[in-house]
């Protein structure tokens, strides 16, 4: 039995978005010590790409989850779950949603996680920003029992925003929070949320409901596919879900992927897997990196990528262009192309 | 005379945000109120969010220094 406690003590999902953000401050303004607890799954949608291209380089770069925990006045604690989430990912129990979004069991992984946080550190409660019927996925009213059960959150789970929504949890029934002071949102609209944020003074936040995973983008989505059907196994790496999201793919043949670089920044960044894949690079003109995943298997697929590689460097419309191709060993080859017409690029290559 | 820090490296660089700032939190971790640790990275995001996670832990932030597209940032660690 807990006793001479004179602060209950709550841990809180932070995604970096609006709804974990208000969750916490209806907690904390029922005087409950919060602290933030953050699962880096390698899917994250602002951290790569920010730092990869240079085209984004005016664009503020901050990890919203820290910002948000800053601004609340909170510690937030980042964990890597890259290893752990393939399994998510690669087998959900509950399956995918509209993309390759395993939502209901990712909500159950990262609850369970915070339970196992929970007693580890002696905290009281978990709370989520999770409002009924806000998404088709995890956040229903069938699913969110789904989720406190199965994570073994169970009462120990509150979602501050529509608590009154739902049964009564332990801290609750213990009188640890005041239930009257917690909130019946519903549905999809934002407008409670935003009427709530504007009481609260918060002028800025990240957009609203969440939107940072990777897995519930269409584009990446179908490249992961790709991957997957091209691959003898599923099972990954953190390097190749990063390399999704940088470049131009193409795909050449089952064996054969080929990412050119779209702008300097990504040029730069690909520049440090020339050890892990061969290369390919225009000598005569400017222009893209290419990394090749797989390997050729004739010198009429080594030279489709080479024309590929020329058409989008700056000698595109030059009658020939050259271009080195870089071993892993770092033996180079040197070979001439004319580079391919727009036209002749197939639209089942681009993934 | 105060005295002499102990002074720790973390090698971030190539790390993309978040993973600069977990390895950061990792190795803060095993380290003493005091002490120093200098990361660095190549991350443009690290400029804001170590020392935004040093101010909500409590570490202070000595120095931020930026050359050949690396960002090295030296902190001080105070376990509060």
């Amino acid at each position: 039995m807990k006793q001479h406690k004179t602060q209950r003590k709550a841990v809180a999902l932070i995604s970096g978005g609006l709804d974990s953000m208000l969750a916490v401050k209806v907690i904390q303004k029922q005087g409950i010590h919060v602290e933030g607890i953050n699962f880096f799954t390698g899917f994250c949608v602002e951290g790569h790409t920010h730092a990869i291209r240079k085209k984004h380089k005016d664009k503020q770069k901050r990890n919203n989850a820290l910002w948000v925990a800053e601004q609340l006045g909170i510690k937030l604690h980042i964990v890597d779950v890259v290893d752990e989430y393939k399994d998510i990912l690669l087998n959900p129990v509950h399956g995918y949603g509209k993309n390759v979004n395993p939502c209901l069991d990712c909500k159950t992984f990262m609850v369970k996680k915070a339970v196992q946080w929970l007693h580890e550190h002696d905290f009281d409660f978990i709370i989520t920003g999770e409002v009924v019927g806000q998404r088709p996925m995890s956040q229903r009213r069938e699913t969110m029992p789904i989720v406190a059960k199965d994570s073994g959150g169970n009462d120990l789970l509150v979602r501050p925003l529509s608590a009154q929504q739902l049964p009564a949890t332990l801290p609750e029934r213990e009188g640890w929070l005041d239930r009257d002071r917690l909130y019946d949102f519903s549905g999809r609209t934002r407008k409670p949320q935003m009427a709530l944020a504007e009481q609260f003074g918060f002028t800025e936040y990240a957009q609203p409901a969440g939107g940072c995973c990777m897995l519930t983008d269409e584009s990446y989505a179908i490249k992961l596919q790709d991957m997957w059907h091209n691959r003898p196994t599923r099972e990954y790496e953190l390097d190749d879900i990063i390399m999704l999201k940088m470049g131009r793919h193409f795909r050449l043949a089952p064996h054969l992927k080929i990412i050119i670089g779209r702008e300097e920044g990504e040029n730069n960044f690909m520049q440090g897997y020339k050890n892990q894949f061969v290369s390919i690079f225009p000598t005569s003109h400017r222009g893209a990196l290419c990394l090749v995943d797989g390997e050729f298997h004739s010198d009429h697929e080594r030279d489709t990528a080479l024309a590929l590689v020329a058409r989008y460097s700056q000698g595109k419309n030059a009658p020939e262009v050259s271009l080195g191709i870089r071993q892993i060993d770092g033996s180079e080859t040197q070979h001439s192309v004319t580079p391919m017409p727009a036209q002749a690029i197939k639209k089942e290559w681009i993934i | 005379m105060s005295p002499s820090k102990t002074e720790h490296q973390l090698d971030a660089r190539r790390l993309l945000c978040p993973l600069p700032v977990i390895r950061t939190q990792d190795a803060v971790a095993k380290l003493q109120t005091g002490e120093q640790i200098t990361v660095i990275s190549t991350d443009p995001g690290t400029k804001m969010d170590i020392p935004s996670w040093c101010r909500i832990n409590g570490h202070e932030v000595k120095s931020i220094q930026e050359s050949d597209n690396e960002i090295i940032i030296t902190i001080e660690i105070n376990h509060c």
